[in-house]
């Protein structure tokens, strides 16, 4: 068997489990919430558009941004927790997550259950009158189990949702089938890519199909199919729970990584020089870049590695560009002031944003600086990554240099790479540190006027474990132990196409070129 | 038994009546019609005695109690009610169908299962019916099982809304001449309302007649079959006769010819 598929079935068990809790657990707070909301609608009118329309509005917001909405809102609500009883809570991973697809699951389930209701046989309502049931022997004994199964229908399509739109939970910090979807998608392991997506459509097609079981036992009033589709469902939570109750011991150290390979590679660096000090370490890979921060200062992850000019810029809200040691100098107090978050030092590679071109495109036009580019630049298109554009240092050498391009387009980075290679586009923004840079024999463009800022690679700690000193000791081999040209080649191991490797093999053979004891 | 006094009931906020100022006293154990046009306030008037639909002004007594003495539904259980859309619970079968009333009144198993069976007996359906769900019978057999529920919690009132009114012209005059027999076998006083007049003829001890939510005509059936001073009521009453006398000429006739 491919070396990739055993990898990808090893982390099966684990993303799997995480999967089945949190879409179980969104679905069953959804049912809980919507039942109830269904019969108050069903019944007033005044109720039920408002209700409705909510519920169609949120299903209307990408379920990826409904996901990261609920991140910093948790977050809010944590801080006002501590402030008033003195009890933070975990903003990062399955509360967001849960919260976000439960609103998810209401909609279908409010709409067929509301239908259901309304659409009872008034002459039936009428008979029940009748032979004296009170509103509440009404609901019980005659209009749920006439409604049963068209509310059972949207039970369906809810679980068919949820399921999918679980996979994007990874963003937020918390495991599930999508960890293979996003990291595959970063380092171009589509063996990894397809395996998430095919567990995620085969668990949405079971349990539609019990689901279906349960909804024909409904219909046909036989008890014994819905109670071996709620058996075996429950079965398949109930293994989940077992998979996580009876798993590894509760991890001391979370490490965070933002969402590409050198982040995967470094958080597997720093958890292999903890566990050589002898404690266990979990990771939380694929963060959003400004959840990763946030969850830092929340305690919610225990360290990671960031980038100065991006903590600069969007974090302490700086407009101005000090040099390299005097931005990390001044970066060092204002973490520790304003947010107790340590930082411990740099690892001596800078991942800083440039842009880039082919070479012999750029020989071709004579273009060896962006001084140069801003020539051409009517000519040309402009590739970026989704944060490039509305970043302040591409305001800034927009600015500086006067570029005016003839078109902006954004992409996936992956993809940025391909389009550049393919002529799609004329300049990329890249990332210094980029193996691909190398490997596509691109030029990387000077900048004489230091538009571009200073993007230095930092370990930063949560304030909680700032003095913590197994952290401290493990971490400091690390500190200015790593140059560009090392960075490149352990980040082109894992993003090329032909023998790839993964982040884990990458950092191992980094931490032994980089003489890392 | 059961006395209406001075009801009246308006759906729009005054601005017309389905029922205005109507009185009606019904006797023990009397079978009484209530027939009129479509719209002319008959349901509505019927519905008022289980609160089905309650009046805006007048009061009404059931047995010498106010019916809003109580809370509806128990009111209800001790009043039956069968109407035109049957209304048998379609996931339910017939014995559970039956067995409703009681059981809401928390009657042991044996009692309902008891009573069950009495009634399918009662009603002319084979046992092993009770096993079947709505949905197997025909429409007679249907309406059959809603004349033995609304009789289950033995009320000793019945209300009738057309209730054979979607039955063949066959099935409805069985039913029809089966139910008289046993309103009077369980001593019931019952009130139906039809658009039939031949059947509340053939059926009633007694007959009101109500146009635009009022009384116009009340009596015993040959009463008013006779003569009436209202134009309309005579108009009305006229057509079961004439039928009658065209049947009974057509007979002759055919009498003569053989």
């Amino acid at each position: 068997m491919d070396e990739r598929v055993t990898a990808a079935a090893l982390l099966l068990p684990d993303y799997l489990s995480q999967h089945v809790l949190l879409s179980a657990a969104a679905l069953a707070l959804g049912l809980l919430i919507s039942v109830p909301l269904v019969v108050v609608a069903s019944r007033r009118a005044a109720v039920r558009w408002p209700v409705l329309g909510f519920a169609s509005v949120v299903q209307t917001v990408p379920s990826l941004a409904l996901l990261a909405l609920f991140y910093p809102l948790l977050l809010a609500l944590s801080s006002a927790s501590a402030y008033l009883f003195g009890y933070r809570f975990s903003a990062l991973g399955f509360l967001p997550s849960l919260l976000a697809l439960t609103l998810y699951s209401m909609l279908p389930i409010l709409r067929n259950g509301v239908t259901g209701l309304m659409n009872v046989d008034p002459a039936i309502i009428e008979a029940a009158r009748g032979v004296g049931m009170t509103s509440r022997q009404r609901l019980l004994r005659v209009e749920l189990p006439l409604a049963a199964p068209v509310l059972m229908a949207g039970i369906r399509t809810a679980a068919v949702w949820v399921i999918g739109a679980a996979t994007l939970s990874t963003p937020v910090g918390q495991t599930s089938l999508g960890n293979y979807i996003f990291s595959g998608l970063q380092v171009e392991n589509w063996v990894a890519v397809l395996f998430g997506c095919g567990a995620a459509v085969a668990l949405a097609i079971i349990t539609d199909q019990l689901l279906a079981l349960v909804e024909s036992g409904v219909g046909k009033r036989a008890p014994v199919r819905v109670w071996i589709g709620v058996g075996l469902l429950m079965a398949g939570v109930a293994a989940a729970a077992m998979v996580q109750g009876g798993g590894e011991r509760k991890a001391t150290y979370i490490i965070g990584a933002k969402n590409f390979s050198e982040q995967y590679i470094l958080a597997d660096l720093m958890s292999t020089a903890i566990r050589k000090s002898g404690h266990a370490v979990s990771t939380r890979v694929d963060l959003g870049s400004v959840i990763a921060f946030r969850a830092l200062a929340n305690n919610d992850i225990d360290a990671y590695v960031d980038y100065s000019g991006t903590v600069w810029a969007n974090v302490m809200g700086r407009k101005e560009w000090p040099a390299r040691a005097q931005m990390v100098q001044e970066m060092r107090t204002a973490l520790r002031q304003e947010h107790g978050v340590l930082l411990l030092g740099t690892l001596g590679f800078e991942n800083a944003y440039a842009l880039a071109m082919r070479r012999d495109r750029a020989q071709a036009l004579g273009i060896r600086t962006i001084a140069d580019l801003a020539q051409h630049s009517s000519e040309l298109a402009l590739g970026g990554d989704f944060e490039f554009f509305s970043r302040p240092e591409w305001g800034a050498v927009r600015d500086r240099y006067a570029l005016h391009f003839r078109e902006l387009r954004q992409f996936q980075p992956t993809f940025m790479y391909r389009a550049l290679a393919s002529r799609q586009v004329d300049v990329i923004s890249a990332f210094s540190s980029d193996g691909r840079i190398a490997a596509d024999d691109l030029l990387v463009l000077a900048d004489p006027l230091q538009a571009l800022p200073p993007y230095d690679a930092i370990v930063l700690i949560s304030p909680a474990r700032s003095s913590d000193p197994v952290l401290r000791q493990a971490l400091a081999p690390l500190l200015g132990r790593i140059p560009i040209e090392l960075m490149r080649q352990a980040n082109y191991a894992v993003d090329r196409d032909a023998d790839k490797r993964s982040p884990a093999q990458a950092a191992e053979w980094l931490s032994r070129a980089a003489h890392i004891r | 038994m059961i006395s209406l006094r001075d009801v009246s009931k308006s759906f729009d906020g005054g601005r017309s009546f389905a029922v205005r100022d109507v009185s009606l006293d019904v006797a023990e154990r009397v079978f009484l019609s209530i027939i009129g046009d479509s719209g002319s306030g008959k349901t509505t008037l019927l519905k008022m005695v289980n609160r089905l639909v309650d009046p805006d002004r007048g009061s009404v007594v059931v047995a010498g109690k106010p019916v809003d003495a109580d809370a509806p539904h128990s009111l209800r259980r001790r009043i039956g009610y069968v109407f035109q859309g049957i209304g048998l619970f379609p996931h339910l079968n017939v014995a559970e169908n039956v067995g409703i009333t009681p059981r809401l009144l928390g009657w042991s198993e044996a009692d309902i299962r008891a009573r069950v069976e009495e009634l399918i007996d009662l009603v002319s359906l084979p046992r092993s019916y009770l096993a079947r769900m709505p949905s197997e019978l025909s429409g007679g057999q249907q309406q059959r099982v809603g004349v033995a529920r609304s009789l289950a919690a033995r009320p000793s009132i019945m209300l009738m809304d057309e209730p054979f009114g979607a039955l063949d012209p066959i099935t409805r005059d069985t039913l029809g001449a089966e139910y008289r027999h046993l309103h009077d076998a369980m001593g019931l006083t019952t009130v139906m309302v039809t658009h039939d007049v031949m059947e509340a003829v053939l059926l009633s001890d007694r007959i009101v007649v109500i146009r635009q939510g009022a009384i116009v005509a009340d009596g015993q059936p040959h009463e008013l079959l006779v003569s009436h001073p209202d134009p309309g009521v005579r108009a009305l009453m006229e057509m079961p006769r004439r039928q009658a006398e065209r049947v009974r000429a057509l007979m002759q006739d055919r009498a003569h010819r053989g």
